[in-house]
């Protein structure tokens, strides 16, 4: 020990970081045990601490069985620190110390720089357990409530794993950001979340396939760009997140998938030609798929916002430093330093929306931003599919980027989902066709009962296609004990 | 080898979810993808099933049975999967996995030709654990079923599967892969083991199996010993060890349902495995069956012959006992073949029936002396061997297992 390759399950805490014989993070992170489950008692899934779960618990960090599955009760969840396997060897990718070996240790010019890097990646992990602790109330069935909470016990994973980075790295200011970790409250007015996204409400599950599509798929993109660090802890680390982060990408992807199969379903049914007909869909009991559009508005322009100002000092200074890398920078065929190279970033020039070349270096927000947009748009694809398939010619469309912003370039101004520029009055006088208003709150609202037969969903969504550990369709996902 | 269809690992478009996972995970680069599809490339994927836990959709975990792969160009064309091959071209592989099938593939040349399962064979269960996920098994019994006074150690090992269910069938093998690294830092070859048990358990309605197993313990020709890396870790097994179990596997070497079905079994050494499954099932299955096993079973002695003691309690109605010894002290040497020269008549007779089903199982050879008994016993019925034989394969009647 450690090969790096065999799990301790051993102590309070399975892992694969040698704890046993590091006394001092043991220690630390032990103490910082109780505030997590407490945290997790109060702010994590509201309701169904008791019942028993069919969850996957990660046992390894080998593909030959990594996970494994069973019926847990939450709280009982072994969150356990995974890293992936150390790569014998390994170089600094990218920036100025390309071709060094990777660190072990923070290099301390860097420390402030990785230590925000890990907090603020950290902090959005509690977030989005605490914004969708109410759904299990309104499940529309035990598979799905089943995957809801797949996903939060995997977030609360992913803050152990970064907040074991805090204090194995990080000594006292470590612990501390490793405690504030706990106490923010997502959507709290006075200690909110760090990152807007993550204090907006997910008030319905229409909203969390979105925010699971569009939000997890930002962190998916986050983590890709830190596992390229030179901080091999950190990149070890976000490797093996991201293996996890798939199933959530699934959940969203598939979920507004089953959303849409059932709405274009029921509209064939009924014989209805017009999507856009919206009081004749809702009186079906489903989805209407301009909804469908006004819900992706949202949480496609939310999320855009995460990736910051479109030219950054700060992510030039992190890739320079070889902190934070490009998406799939090993990929990537060019000379991994980018000091005279440039990236054509969309700008807001005199109220026009223009394309310009910028420094590549200065331009990285932009560019992780473009492979996000171009990964988005793999689903979207495949929603409108189901949509063609039944014979509508409605489909489904990634706004602007420019829509409904709240960071960046296009902050300042309004522009519809083509890119139009609107002035104030258009704006207000058009929001409501772009976005969902109080009335699609509340229809949506209305469909949300919980459904809790085995095999049976509720009347907006479709059944999936393969279940979880390939179970059979009437499998009880989750044993419910109130 | 087998003109068997080619079997490949597919991904299914309208399931994937393109979150890259099974790219990342791939030993051997085999999968990649475009703007539409993740694929795979059938001429580099291994089957190492690496990819399949890590997967979130399950859309990795498909497996068609194919006359013509798909290129990595058709994939990426495709919204969907295309139909899949009819289940019963699937149904003749013995395997998903190309190591197991490979071993089975050569276990089963000596038959001439592809086999299908007998028409009343139950549907088997192929591949449910594979190497990235075995059964854990717990061993529960391992007792040396040859003389104490004898060279060979054979050894009648029991595995119990707890509360994991590990379907399966007479004949049915399952693979072994001994812990460790071989010279070159590589895990261990799978080996396979036909299953000696009936399918419901070594006792009805256990969750166990039983494999035979010979320590192989030989003297090379340069004066030293070679130990069986394999066959030894599981002799030296003691009871309360868990090993990992792969399988099961074999889709056409399966015992007729039909209580009708008359079978001859000729075997030496551990190939009596399967057939002690299929005299077992027959005892618990059939009271009054009209069918008859004729068993021609060959050792060098009485005390090396494995499950001596338990086939003496075997009735004749069940089961005709032909054991056949070749180093009898002053007795001349007799082989299978030989007790079924002198067994003619009974076989003529049954080489004229539809119901009969032959199986040969044992060491690589065995196949060649039946035959050739064979050959003879059915020229002097004034019966064509060779075109009774392709039609008893054709049927699923002629299945031949040797190693």
């Amino acid at each position: 020990m450690p090969d790096g390759m065999t799990i301790d399950y051993d102590g309070l805490i399975p892992n694969n970081v040698d704890l046993a014989t590091d006394q001092r993070v043991r220690k630390a992170l032990e103490t910082w045990h109780p505030g997590y489950i407490d945290w997790w008692k109060d702010m994590g899934p509201e309701g169904f601490q008791q019942s028993l779960v069919y969850l996957r618990t990660a046992i390894g960090v080998d593909p030959k069985g990594w996970a494994k599955f069973d019926y847990v009760k939450m709280p009982e969840y072994k969150w356990g620190i995974l890293l992936a396997p150390a790569a014998e060897g390994r170089t600094i990718p990218f920036g100025k110390h390309k071709g060094e070996p990777a660190w072990q240790d923070v290099p301390g010019e860097y420390r402030a720089m990785l230590r925000r890097l890990i907090v603020v990646q950290g902090d959005t992990e509690p977030a989005s357990v605490e914004q969708q602790r109410h759904l299990g109330a309104t499940a529309p069935s035990l598979y799905d409530m089943r995957n809801l909470f797949q996903v939060n016990v995997e977030e609360g994973r992913h803050l152990w794993a970064m907040v074991y980075l805090l204090h194995k790295y990080f000594g006292a200011d470590g612990r501390e950001e490793a405690e504030e970790l706990l106490q923010r409250r997502s959507g709290n007015q006075d200690t909110p979340r760090m990152l807007g996204a993550f204090n907006e409400a997910t008030p319905d599950w229409l909203s969390f396939f979105m925010f699971t599509y569009f939000t997890d798929r930002d962190g998916k993109m986050q983590l890709e760009a830190l596992a390229q660090s030179g901080f091999d802890p950190l990149s070890r680390t976000c490797r093996f997140m991201l293996t996890e982060e798939a199933h959530h990408m699934f959940v969203g992807d598939s979920g507004v998938q089953r959303v849409v199969e059932r709405t274009v379903q029921a509209m064939q049914q009924a014989g209805i030609t017009d999507p856009t007909d919206i009081a004749s869909v809702r009186a079906l009991g489903v989805i209407d798929l301009p909804t469908i559009q006004k819900k992706m508005n949202l949480h496609f322009s939310l999320t855009l916002d995460l990736f910051g100002n479109e030219i950054s000092t700060n992510a030039a200074n992190a890739f320079n430093a070889g902190i934070k890398g490009r998406y799939r920078e090993d990929k990537l065929d060019d000379d991994h330093a980018l000091i005279d190279a440039t990236y054509p970033v969309l700008r807001c020039i005199d109220g026009q929306i223009v394309e310009q070349q910028a420094p590549a270096l200065s331009a990285l927000n932009m560019r992780l931003r473009d492979d996000y947009v171009k990964d988005c748009e793999s689903g979207v694809g495949r929603w409108n599919r189901v949509i063609e398939k039944a014979g509508f010619g409605f489909r489904l469309k990634l706004p602007h980027v420019a829509f409904n912003r709240a960071i960046g370039e296009f902050a300042a101004i309004h522009a519809d989902t083509e890119g139009n520029l609107l002035d104030g009055t258009a704006w207000n006088e058009r929001k409501g066709a772009f976005l969902p208003d109080d009335a699609d709150a509340a229809y949506i609202s209305s469909l949300m009962v919980p459904v809790h037969e085995t095999g049976k969903f509720a009347s907006w969504i479709a059944p999936p296609r393969v279940g979880i550990d390939n179970k059979p369709g009437d499998f009880e996902y989750v044993q419910i004990v109130q | 080898m087998l003109d068997a269809p080619v079997k490949q690992h597919l991904i299914d478009p309208e399931i994937c979810i393109r979150c890259n996972t099974c790219e990342a995970t791939c030993p051997v680069d085999a999968i990649t993808h475009d703007d539409n599809n993740y694929v795979v490339d059938a001429a580099k994927c291994n089957f190492c099933m690496d990819c399949i836990p890590p997967c979130p959709t399950g859309s990795i975990d498909n497996w068609f049975v194919v006359n013509k792969v798909f290129s990595i160009e058709d994939q990426f064309s495709w919204l969907e999967l295309p139909p899949k091959p009819p289940e019963a071209e699937t149904s003749t592989a013995d395997a998903l996995d190309d190591e197991a099938q490979h071993l089975l593939d050569e276990a089963h040349t000596g038959a001439g030709g592809h086999v299908p399962a007998p028409a009343s064979a139950a549907k088997p269960r192929i591949n449910l654990f594979n190497r990235a996920k075995p059964a854990i098994a717990t061993v529960t019994g391992n007792l040396r079923i040859t003389a104490p006074d004898t060279d060979s150690d054979v050894r009648h090992i029991i595995l119990d599967f707890g509360t994991v269910a590990f379907p399966l069938l007479e004949g049915q093998s399952i693979g072994i892969v001994p812990p460790g690294r071989d010279a070159n830092g590589r895990s261990h070859t799978m080996r396979l083991y036909s299953i000696a048990s009936p399918r419901d358990g070594e006792r009805p309605n256990t969750n166990n199996l039983a494999i035979t197993v010979k320590r192989v313990h030989e003297p090379r020709d340069d004066g030293t010993m070679f130990a069986g890396i394999a066959s030894n870790f599981l002799c030296d097994l003691t009871l309360g060890a868990t090993i990992e179990v792969i399988g099961p596997f074999g889709a056409t070497f399966l015992m007729p349902d039909d209580p009708d079905a008359d079978i001859v079994m000729i075997c030496t050494g551990t190939g009596s495995a399967p057939f002690r499954g299929f005299t077992e099932r027959r005892r618990r299955t059939a009271s009054t069956p009209r069918g008859r096993l004729h068993l021609y079973f060959g050792a060098r002695t009485p005390g090396e012959l494995p499950y001596f003691g338990p086939l003496q309690r075997l009735p004749e109605t069940l089961i005709v006992k032909e054991l056949v010894y070749s180093r009898i002290p002053e007795q001349p040497r007799e082989y299978v073949q030989d007790r079924m020269r002198s067994r003619s008549a009974s076989l003529a007779a049954l080489l004229a029936k539809d119901t009969l089903h032959i199986y040969i199982c044992g060491v690589h050879g065995l196949e060649s002396g039946a035959e050739a008994a064979l050959t003879d016993i059915a020229a002097n019925a004034g019966l064509d061997w060779s075109a009774l034989r392709a039609r008893m394969r054709a049927e699923g009647r002629f299945h031949v297992e040797t190693y």
